[in-house]
C-alpha cells in the first residue's frame, strides 16, 4: 500500500527492519561463521573438523548431547505424568496442583542449582552433613557434582515445558475418542496405548524439543554444578574460552566453532518441532474444552496426592527456604540455628553494597529498555512482514525466523564479534553492548507475540482509515497500534520478566561495573561469597515472583474487564 | 461531483492477469454499477482506483487529475484521493464504537466539533442507528456494522463513492430502504457512486448506467438498465440479468422450427442471420394455455413441477427434451383456469423473445 513505486514510508520500515535485524542477529551470526570457518583467509572445513576434535571441545560437545538427552528423557517423563494427574485423574485440588506445577518456570533454575549445591555438595552440602555428621554416612548420600545431579535439577526447572502443553492437549481432548472406545470392549489400559498417547503424542513431542532446546544452550546450572569437576557443556565451554583466555585468537575460534555447532542443532531441533506439530494438526483434538473422564484413583487418590506435595516441597520449597536460610546466615556452613542468623547481609546487599546495587539497578534498567526497544522495533519488524507488500519481503522473513534460532551464548559471542572496536564502534564493557544482545535474543519473542496480534487485525481496517482520508502514520497511530496494543503488552512483559534473571548472555558480556543480578549472584558464588550470593538470589526471587503475581493480575484484570 | 476515467489498465497477481488493459468511463454525479461474477476482479477494479493498490499498466483519472499512471511512476496515496468506501468485509474498527466509527473521517478533516458532532449524528440517522451511538462493533449485528460503514463512508461527503457490496448483509426490507437512501443521497449532493454486486435486482433498480463484467474480468456491456436489460449484447449478460430460458431453434427458408417438433413454430420473428439461432426468455415472457390439439399455437409442453410463490405460479415445463421456467401471476391463472398440476400437457406461446446466434447449451435453468 501506499507509494510502491517511490521511496515513501513502507520502503523506509522495510529498510529499518532490515537494519535492526542485520545489525542485532544477522550481523553477529555472519561473523560467528566467518570466524569459524575463515582461517588465514581461507575456507577452511579441515581445521574446523580439527578444532571439534580437541579433546576438551568434544568432550564439551558429548556432554551436551548427554545432558540434554538425559533431561529431555527425565523431564518428559515427570511432565507427562503430572499432566496426566492434574488433567485426566481425580487427584484432589487438582487446580492449585496445576498451578504449582508451574511455578519452577518462574525460577530461575541457576539459582535452584545454587540451592541444590548448598544442600547437596558432596562435603558441605547441608543434607550430605546431616547424614555424615548425625546418621555417621561415611561418604555424601548424593554428590550434586556429576551427571546425574546436573540432569535432575535441570529437569526439576525444565520439565513444565511438557507439562504445559500435555496438560493442554489433553484438556482439548474430545472424550468421546475414549468412550467409544470403551463402548467397543477396550480396557484402560488399551484405550491409554492405543487412543490417549498417539493423541497427545505431538505435544509431548514438541514438549520434549523445547526441553532439549533449552537445556543445551543452558548456562547456569552446568556452570555451577559442572565447574568443581570439569563437566563442560558448549556454553559453559564458550565462556570458559572467552573469559578466562582473555581473548586469545585460537580460544575466539574453538568458541565460534562451539557457537556454530550449537546454531545448527538449534535450526535442527526447531526444524523437527514444526514439523511435528503441523503433522500434529491433523490430529483428532477439538479446540473447545471438554470435560475430560477422570480415572478414579480409589486407594491410589491420597498416596498420589502426598506425592505430588512431597515432590513440590522438594523441589520448590526446599531449594527456596534453602536461599533465604543461607541469605541470612552469619557465615555460610554454620547450623541454621537463630544466634547464626542476622538480616545484615540483605540490609548490606541493598542499601550499603555498590556491587549488588549496581546489578539489581543494571538489571531492572537493562530489562525496562531492553523490553521497550524489543517491543516497538517488533511491532515495525512484524508490520512489514505481515500486512505490508514491498518487495525483498521473503529476505526480510528470512531474517525474521534467525532470532528463533539463535542461542543465547551464540548472540553474546557474535555481539563481541561485532561491536568491540572492530567496526570502529567498541561497546564492550558497557551495558550498551548488553543491551544489544538482549534486544537479540529476546526478538523472537516480541515477534511472536506481536505478529499474532496484527494477524488479526484485517487489512481492510487500515485501508478503511486511509479511505477516510488518514496517512500511513495516522492509520498506525489511530488503528493499528490500539489494536495490536495487547500483543505489544504481551511483548514487553515476556522480555521484561526473563531479562530481569537472565544469566547466559550478560556473564559474556559483563564489565567491571555491568553486572546484572544473574552475573553478580553467579559470581559472588564463584567467589566463595556464599552467604551474600543467597542474600542477592533470595532478593531476586523475591522481585520476580513479586513481578510474575502483578503482571498475572494485570493481564487476567484486563481480560476479565 | 467527479467523474472516472480508467484507460488500459492491468493488474497482475503472479501469473494471472486479473484485469487485462480495462477501460470504463464514469460520468459526474452519476450512479454506475458493475455487475459481474465472483471472481471477475469488481474489487480489485475498486482497490485500483481507491489507490491501495497501483496498476500494473495504463491511467486512471479521478475528476480530471491522474491518480494511477505507472508509465510515469505516479500514484496518489487513497487519502489524498477524496473518496468514500464501503469494504465488502464492512471494515468497521473494532476498537472505536458506532460514533467513534462515522466522526473519524471528519476528525481527519479538522472538522469544527459543533459541526463534526451534528455532521455525524446526521448520518447516523440517516443509516438508522441512533441509539446505538455507544455501542461497540462487536455489540452490532452483520447489517448493523455494514449501515456503520455507509455511514461512516457518506459522512465527509465525498466527491465520490466507491461501494463494494455495501447491502448485501441486510434483509429484504432494509435493503431496499438503504437502497432508495443511497440514491436520494447520490440526487441530493450529486455524489458520483460506483456501486459494486452481484444482485442483478440491485443493479438494475438503483443505476443510472450498469457494466457486466464476464469470469475473465473483460467489460461485455455498458449501458443504461433497460437498455441492457431489454437488449443485451449476448447470451452471457442475458443469462447473468436473471432466470434465462434457452430455446435451440432451427431455420428452413422462413419457416422455424424447435428441436423435437416436427411442425413449424409460429414464434417472434428473429433479428438475427443464420439458420441455427437460440431463442432467450425470461420465465415472465412465457404465456401457457391448455392443450386443444390446436398444432398452430405455440409450442407443446408438459408440466414437471409447479410452485405456488404467493403471487406468482411457478412452472417448470418440458418442451420436447427443453426444460424451461414460466411464471404467470397467481391471480391471472386463477381466473382464468390456468392452474396446471404435474404431468398436465399445456401449450406455450412467448411475448417476446431475444435472439441470439448459434445452439447456446441451457444450463441451470432449473
Ligand atoms: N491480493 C491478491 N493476490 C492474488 N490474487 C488476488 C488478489 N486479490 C484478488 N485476487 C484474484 O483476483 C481475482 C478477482 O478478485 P476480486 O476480489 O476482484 O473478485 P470480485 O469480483 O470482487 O469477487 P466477489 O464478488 O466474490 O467479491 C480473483 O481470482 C482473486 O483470486
Ligand atoms: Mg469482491
Amino acid at each position: 500500500m501506499g507509494n510502491t513505486s517511490r521511496f515513501g514510508t513502507a520502503q523506509f520500515l522495510f529498510a529499518l527492519s532490515v537494519g535492526i535485524l542485520v545489525a542485532v542477529v544477522a550481523v553477529p551470526m555472519l561473523l560467528i561463521f566467518f570466524n569459524a570457518f575463515w582461517v588465514n583467509g581461507h575456507f577452511n572445513i579441515a581445521d574446523v573438523i580439527r578444532v571439534l576434535r580437541q579433546g576438551e571441545t568434544y568432550k564439551a560437545l558429548l556432554n551436551s548431547l548427554f545432558l540434554s538427552s538425559g533431561v529431555t528423557v527425565t523431564g518428559t517423563l515427570v511432565g507427562t505424568f503430572f499432566a496426566w494427574l492434574v488433567t485426566r485423574t481425580d487427584l484432589p485440588f487438582k487446580r492449585t496442583m496445576k498451578l504449582l506445577f508451574l511455578v519452577p518456570f518462574m525460577l530461575p533454575a541457576f539459582i535452584g542449582a545454587l540451592a541444590w549445591k548448598m544442600l547437596l555438595s558432596p562435603r558441605a552440602g547441608y543434607i550430605n552433613r546431616l547424614f555424615m555428621d548425625i546418621f555417621g554416612f561415611d561418604g555424601p548420600i548424593f554428590d550434586i557434582y556429576s551427571y546425574a545431579g546436573i540432569i535432575l535439577v535441570e529437569t526439576m526447572y525444565l520439565f513444565p515445558f511438557v507439562f504445559i502443553q500435555v496438560s493442554g492437549a489433553l484438556e482439548r481432548m474430545d472424550p468421546t475418542l475414549e468412550e467409544s472406545a470403551r463402548i467397543s470392549g477396550a480396557d484402560l489400559f488399551t484405550i491409554t496405548r492405543k487412543i490417549t498417547i498417539p493423541l497427545v503424542l505431538p505435544s509431548i513431542l514438541s514438549g520434549a524439543l523445547l526441553i532439549m532446546l533449552y537445556s543445551m544452550a543452558h548456562f547456569g546450572t552446568v556452570a555451577v554444578l559442572g565447574a568443581e569437576t570439569g563437566i563442560y557443556n558448549i556454553p559453559t565451554l564458550i565462556y570458559e574460552k572467552i573469559h578466562q583466555s582473555a581473548g586469545s585468537f585460537d580460544s575466539i575460534r574453538t568458541a565460534t566453532v562451539l557457537a556454530t555447532v550449537l546454531v545448527i542443532a538449534a535450526a535442527f531441533i526447531l526444524w523437527l518441532q514444526n514439523r511435528v506439530l503441523s503433522q500434529g494438526r491433523y490430529q483428532i483434538i477439538a479446540g473447545k474444552s471438554f470435560r475430560p473422564s477422570e480415572l478414579k484413583l480409589r486407594g491410589w487418590r491420597v498416596p498420589m496426592f502426598v506425592f505430588c506435595m512431597f515432590y513440590i516441597a522438594l523441589t520448590i520449597v526446599l531449594p527456596t527456604a534453602t536461599i533465604f536460610m543461607v541469605g541470612g546466615l552469619k557465615t555460610y556452613g554454620l547450623p541454621f540455628v537463630s544466634e547464626n542468623m542476622t538480616w545484615n547481609n540483605y540490609k548490606y546487599i541493598l542499601f550499603e553494597w555498590d556491587l549488588t546495587r549496581d546489578a539489581i539497578w543494571n538489571s531492572v534498567s537493562l530489562g525496562l529498555i531492553a523490553a521497550l526497544v524489543t517491543m516497538f522495533a517488533g511491532v515495525i519488524i512484524s508490520y512489514v512482514i505481515v500486512k505490508m507488500k514491498v518487495r525483498g519481503k521473503g529476505f526480510l522473513e528470512f531474517l525474521g525466523m534467525l532470532p528463533f534460532s539463535v542461542p543465547g551464548s551464540v548472540i553474546a559471542l557474535g555481539v563481541i564479534l561485532a561491536w568491540s572496536g572492530k567496526f570502529g564502534i567498541n561497546l564492550y564493557n558497557t551495558v550498551w553492548i548488553i543491551l544489544v544482545a538482549y534486544v537479540a535474543r529476546y526478538m523472537a519473542f516480541s515477534l511472536k507475540a506481536n505478529s499474532a496480534a496484527l494477524e488479526q487485525v484485517h487489512d481492510s481496517l487500515v485501508e478503511a482509515a486511509r479511505a477516510s482520508g488518514a496517512t500511513m502514520w495516522q492509520a498506525l497511530k489511530d488503528i493499528v497500534i490500539p489494536l495490536v496494543r495487547p500483543g505489544m503488552m504481551a511483548a514487553f512483559f515476556l522480555i521484561f520478566l526473563p531479562a530481569l534473571r537472565e544469566l547466559t548472555v550478560s556473564v559474556l558480556l559483563y564489565g567491571p561495573t555491568t553486572r546484572t543480578i544473574g552475573v553478580a549472584i553467579y559470581t559472588l558464588n564463584e567467589d566463595g561469597e556464599t552467604v551474600y550470593s543467597a542474600a542477592l538470589a533470595g532478593i531476586a526471587l523475591v522481585i520476580i515472583v513479586t513481578g510474575e503475581i502483578l503482571i498475572k493480575r494485570l493481564v487476567a484484570g484486563k481480560n476479565n474487564g | 461531483m467527479a467523474d472516472i476515467h480508467i484507460a488500459g489498465v492491468t493488474k497482475r497477481y503472479g501469473e494471472k492477469n486479473v484485469l487485462d488493459t480495462f477501460s470504463l468511463e464514469i460520468r459526474d454525479g452519476e450512479c454506475f454499477t458493475l455487475l459481474g461474477p465472483s471472481g471477475c476482479g469488481k474489487t480489485v477494479l475498486l482497490r485500483l482506483i481507491a489507490g491501495f493498490e497501483p496498476p500494473d499498466g495504463g491511467v486512471i483519472r479521478i475528476d480530471g487529475e491522474t491518480v494511477a499512471d505507472p508509465a510515469s511512476g505516479l500514484h496518489l496515496p487513497p487519502d489524498q484521493r477524496g473518496l468514500g468506501m464501503v469494504f465488502q468485509d464492512y471494515a468497521v474498527w473494532p476498537h472505536r464504537d458506532v460514533y467513534e466509527n462515522v466522526a473519524y473521517p471528519l476528525k481527519l478533516a479538522r472538522t469544527e466539533p459543533s459541526v463534526l458532532r451534528e455532521r455525524t449524528m446526521r448520518a447516523i440517522h440517516l443509516v438508522g442507528l441512533e441509539g446505538l451511538e455507544k455501542r461497540l462493533p462487536s455489540q452490532l449485528s452483520g447489517g448493523q456494522q455494514q449501515r456503520v460503514a455507509l455511514a461512516r463512508a457518506l459522512v465527509p461527503e465525498p466527491r465520490l463513492l466507491l461501494l463494494d457490496e455495501p447491502l448485501n448483509n441486510l434483509d429484504a426490507n432494509l435493503r431496499e430502504e438503504m437502497r432508495f437512501e443511497i440514491k436520494s443521497l447520490q440526487k441530493k449532493l450529486g455524489v458520483t457512486i460506483l456501486y459494486i454486486t452481484h444482485d442483478q435486482e440491485i443493479a438494475l433498480g438503483i443505476s443510472d448506467r450498469i457494466a457486466v463484467m464476464d469470469e475473465h474480468g473483460r467489460l461485455r456491456q455498458t449501458g443504461a438498465p433497460e437498455e441492457v436489460y431489454e437488449r443485451p449484447a449476448d447470451d452471457f449478460i442475458f443469462r447473468f440479468l436473471g432466470v434465462a430460458n434457452l430455446l435451440p431453434v432451427r431455420r428452413e427458408g422462413e419457416a422455424l422450427y424447435v428441436q423435437g417438433i416436427s411442425a413449424p413454430w409460429r414464434g417472434p420473428v428473429p433479428d438475427k442471420a443464420g439458420d441455427i439461432l437460440t431463442a432467450g426468455f425470461r420465465p415472465s415472457d412465457v404465456l401457457l394455455e391448455h392443450d386443444n390439439g390446436d398444432d398452430s399455437a405455440g409450442l407443446p409442453g408438459v408440466v414437471c413441477r409447479a410452485s405456488f410463490l404467493g403471487a406468482q405460479m411457478d412452472y417448470l415445463i418440458d418442451i420436447a427434451g427443453t426444460l424451461i421456467r414460466a411464471a404467470l401471476p397467481a391471480h391471472e391463472c386463477l381466473n382464468r383456469n390456468l392452474l396446471f398440476v404435474e404431468g398436465d400437457a399445456c401449450r406455450v406461446m412467448l411475448a417476446t423473445a431475444q435472439w441470439f446466434e448459434g445452439e447456446i447449451a441451457n444450463r441451470g435453468v432449473l
